[in-house]
């Protein structure tokens, strides 16, 4: 049976590829170094229309305002700029209003695209591009530790990491923010006080990483201003150790937080990043598996959620749970020697 | 040489859902079309795969293995037609409903009329309606260009002219569906499906075509007192698949191997649906309720005329995520037997849309789950009664009337550990009134019989007959008001043989009788109070003849709307209670 696979690795290669949703300017060069925070690509983001009715402005019916257009489809426009006209004796225009470009001309109408600011794409972690896609984006790599997590709330930024969190499910409370965390990326545990989050945009932190974080706080997470990733999921959720200890044992270093949400089809995850030399070329990890004995895998659902064990068995049938359920199940070993009887639908491969 | 080893063709249906992807084998035994068996694997629309072929090629590997026959050559490819060795199939009928719901901007000419019926066409396939455009819109032409190039639509549904009526306002209310189209670059453009005033249709055409594939169907409203959403669906149906084509790989290819009769899966329940419909007559309408990973489908129809739901935000899926912006979390947790914290609850919504697919491995996340199957029924039913006409106003006031019987589809309903369950949710859910029917479909098999029923009718027939779906009783649910303990209906059973069983039915109670599947008996209902049974109105009576399911027969006269005691821990003990009495 496929296996999802999720990466908590302490070094490898980081090969992401970063596109527009459509066509647009990449502004990346192959072989540039990039911060998370660069641009690499830019699009026209949602444009604002102007329809300037030229006709009733020079005064004159909609076919015969059509012979006094100065201007064609695609020409470029400043505020101030001639439309149409002069007709009659007042010699009557119609000049444009606003800065941009003409979409379209036609039934004594401009249709104008304004100017507007353009969607800028950003690389999401430090590193180098390796290829560029035509007017969609670039391919990035670079090597270093990952965490990928389960949540984040669309933000993207890097700093140093600082952790707040002496053990994987230490909750986080307000009054553990201090002045001394300003302008750093924080590793807490849980986080249930809508409060510590408020306390956390007040400090203008560069990140947030949560072990799990309570399901009212999201529309909270949502608004601050620095990214925010969940790496378990919802409740109150320890970090499995493997994450926990990754992170927690790289204080001090700068981190890359892309936030992105969880984009399934696309593969795309919100990841944790801490650049890191490697010694040599270093593969990157695979992105699929099947299940198979012997696999690292973490528990997504009570009981035992967010924790780590090894598959021991994978049962060839359907077997019947403990709830009533039949489904295809696995034997996995938790890391306290306990043997759990779990489905397969409920775990993934952590590597 | 590769020959068809028996007269009749043997069809293998593929159903792509959201979670799951399943193979499911007919063929032909002693001479009547049968479901041979199934298999299953994960769905593999999303990344690393993004190719539905990985996983269709493994449901059918697990297929393989259970049936020992062959149905994949050594190239890798399905072996058809069948060969003189038993190896392969005829036929592919296949179904789909995985990914995200289209997303569908709707036009019409006013708000409560063309405008509605577009918004209702969508609903019968995995849409979700972004935005409304009217002709009363009061933005400006270029503020709803704006709006529709920004929320990058996947498809335009416009409606709007009676037949032979407005013409000037249709073409008022494209001009800025044109002028967005033409304004988006080429590969991003909707599809347009035109469904109004028929005889515009043409110059509609003519004005849409040089900036998106314009499609046009049967008008929607050709009257203002009538609505034909039907015959719109299919060229809807069509685009979907079209559209879906283009969004996953390997979409068209299952398309061409099923020799383009790929359909969406609720519009292939809702084709079996309506054929049942049409064998029950005038009398009897048939149901079915669909709730999987992707959405919540419903499907109803009366002699031949189908409804057809389909509500992707109450999905049991990723769409959970959203579910609190449609009701309030106690809505879901006055279903629970179990006393699970609010908060738990609304954390579990959040981690099973992070993963779909997972599982309730405990007896509180199980209690969960179920009680949002009832709910979104519950949801499901109230978008489905707006949908008025005769099959409308069967789920009139969010209870279901005079469909018989009723399908479920749906692993949260079919493969609940307990059959009591399965009867519960449907009971709770969707609350039916008179005298129901529910039949399991526990090997999904309904879809692939719809997709198969345009090339193979008498497959569909005879497979339901054969008895693959499961019965699991005949209820009969009392309506009217009487306090509770009150006697409201008298029942005389007798059974093919005899043996007759009387028995003084109390409002609040739930009764079960049994009634082995396969054992027929006479039944003899004399309401009191004017409770209304279905027969006539408020204190009719008669006899019906009713055949035994899994759990016997039912008498629900908890009373409709079902009210559930304020109290959480008596609520519960009586969600304990019914289900145990249902256990027997």
């Amino acid at each position: 049976m496929f296996a999802p696979v999720r990466h908590v690795l302490p070094l490898t290669t980081i090969r992401r590829e970063r596109l527009l949703a459509g066509a647009g300017r990449v502004v990346a060069r192959k072989g540039q170094k990039l911060n998370a925070a660069d641009v690499i690509a830019e699009a026209e983001s949602s444009p604002d229309y102007l329809l300037l009715d030229v006709a009733r402005g020079l005064g004159v019916a909609k076919n015969r305002a059509d012979t006094y257009m100065q201007v064609k489809s695609g020409d470029e426009v400043v505020e101030g700029d001639l439309i149409a006209g002069p007709v009659g004796s007042f010699k009557r225009v119609v000049r444009t209003p606003r800065t941009g470009r003409v979409a379209a001309v036609g039934g004594g109408q401009v249709f104008l695209k304004l100017a507007t600011t353009p969607f800028e794409l950003r690389a999401g972690f430090p590193g180098i591009v390796v290829e560029l896609v035509s007017e969609r984006g670039a391919v990035i790599e670079t090597t270093g530790a990952l965490v990928q997590g389960v949540w984040g709330n669309g933000r993207i930024d890097c700093g140093l990491l600082s952790v707040l969190a002496k053990a994987p499910g230490e909750p986080l409370l307000p009054g553990n923010l201090d002045v001394g965390l300003r302008g750093s990326v924080v590793l807490a545990g849980h986080c249930a006080a809508r409060e510590a989050l408020a306390a956390a945009a007040e400090l203008s932190l560069r990140g947030l990483i949560l072990a799990s974080l309570a399901a009212a706080l999201i529309p909270t997470a949502q608004q601050v201003s620095f990214p925010v990733i969940v790496v378990e999921g919802f409740g109150e959720l320890e970090m499995n150790p493997a994450a926990y200890q990754l992170l927690s044992t790289n204080e001090k270093r700068e981190v890359a937080l892309n936030a992105e949400p969880w984009d399934r089809f696309h593969g795309q995850r919100p990841e944790i990043i801490i650049p890191l030399p490697a010694p040599g070329e270093l593969p990157t990890p695979r992105e699929a598996a099947v299940f198979e004995a012997d696999q690292q895998v973490r528990i997504l659902r009570m009981p035992h959620a967010g924790k780590l064990g090894r598959l021991v068995e994978v049962s060839p049938a359907p077997t019947l749970l403990s709830n009533g359920l039949e489904a295809r199940a696995g034997v996995v070993r938790l890391e306290n020697g306990e043997n759990v009887l779990l489905p397969l639908a409920n775990l993934e491969v952590q590597e | 040489m590769a020959t068809s080893i028996v007269a009749a063709d043997s069809v293998l249906a593929i159903d792509v859902g959201e979670v799951t992807t399943r193979a499911i084998l007919f063929d032909v035994v002693d001479g009547h079309y049968r479901f041979i068996a199934g298999g299953a694997a994960p769905t593999t629309v999303n990344a690393p795969y993004n190719d539905i072929w990985e996983g269709i090629r493994d449901a059918i590997d697990h297929l393989q293995a259970v049936t020992g026959r062959v149905l994949v050559g050594s190239d890798e490819q399905l072996i058809t037609p069948s060969r003189l060795d038993g190896s392969g199939v005829d036929k592919l009928a296949a179904t789909f409903s995985a990914g995200k719901p289209l997303r569908v901007i709707a036009a019409g000419l006013l708000g409560d009329v063309s405008l509605q019926s577009a918004c209702r066409l969508a609903t019968t396939t995995y849409s979700q309606v972004v935005e409304s455009i009217g002709l009363n819109d009061r933005r400006k032409v270029e503020e709803r260009v704006r709006v529709i190039q920004s929320l990058n639509p996947d498809l335009i549904l416009i409606a709007g002219g009676t037949d032979g009526g407005a013409s000037q306002a249709v073409h008022k209310l494209i001009e800025p569906i044109g002028l967005a189209c033409y304004f988006t670059p080429e590969a991003r453009r909707p599809e347009l499906l035109f469904t109004g005033n028929e005889a515009i249709s043409g110059e509609v055409r003519n004005t849409l075509e040089r900036t998106g594939a314009i499609h046009i169907a049967p008008n929607v409203r050709p009257t203002l007192e009538s609505e034909h959403i039907d015959a719109a669906h299919e060229t809807l149906a069509d685009l979907f698949q079209r559209i879906r084509g283009r969004q996953i790989p390997g979409v068209i290819e299952l398309d061409q191997r099923a020799e383009g009769g790929l359909l969406p899966t609720a519009s292939a329940t809702g084709r079996v649906v309506r054929f049942l419909s049409q064998i029950y007559g005038a009398n009897k309408g048939v149901m079915s309720v669909d709730v999987g990973a992707s959405s919540t489908s419903l499907a109803a129809a009366v002699s031949g005329e189908l409804a057809l739901g389909v509500y992707p935000q109450f999905g049991l899926g990723a769409s959970l995520a959203e579910l609190l912006q449609h009701c309030p979390l106690e809505d879901v947790t006055r279903w629970l037997h179990c006393d699970i914290p609010a908060a738990y609850v609304q954390d579990y919504l959040q981690n099973k849309a992070l993963y779909p697919s997972s599982l309730p491995a405990t007896e509180e996340d199980l209690d969960i789950e179920q009680a949002l199957a009832r709910q979104m029924m519950r949801l499901s039913l109230r978008q489905f009664r707006t949908l008025g006409g005769p099959v409308g106003r069967t789920v009139d006031s969010g209870m279901v009337t005079g469909l018989e019987p009723v399908l479920a589809l749906g692993s949260v309903l079919t493969q609940a550990p307990k059959l009591a369950e399965s009867m519960l949710m449907l009971l709770d859910g969707l609350q039916p009134t008179g005298v129901t029917t529910f039949v399991l479909d526990q090997n999904h098999l309904i879809p692939g019989l719809g997709a198969a029923a345009a090339s193979n009718p008498i497959l569909a027939v005879q497979v339901l007959e054969s008895g693959a779906l499961l019965n699991l009783g005949t209820v009969i649910s009392p309506v009217g008001n009487a306090r509770y303990g009150t006697p409201i209906l008298r029942v005389r059973m007798t059974v093919a043989g005899g043996h007759e069983a009387r028995l003084e039915v109390k409002y609040g109670s739930l009764i079960v009788l049994p009634l082995p599947v396969g054992q027929s008996a006479q039944l003899q209902l004399r309401p009191l109070q004017r409770f209304d049974v279905g027969m006539g109105g408020g204190g009719r009576g008669g006899s019906l003849r009713v055949t035994g399911g899994a759990l016997g027969l039912i008498i629900d006269a908890r009373g409709r709307p079902l009210q559930l005691s304020k109290d959480p821990a008596r609520r519960r003990e009586m969600i304990k209670r019914w289900i145990k009495l249902l256990n027997g």
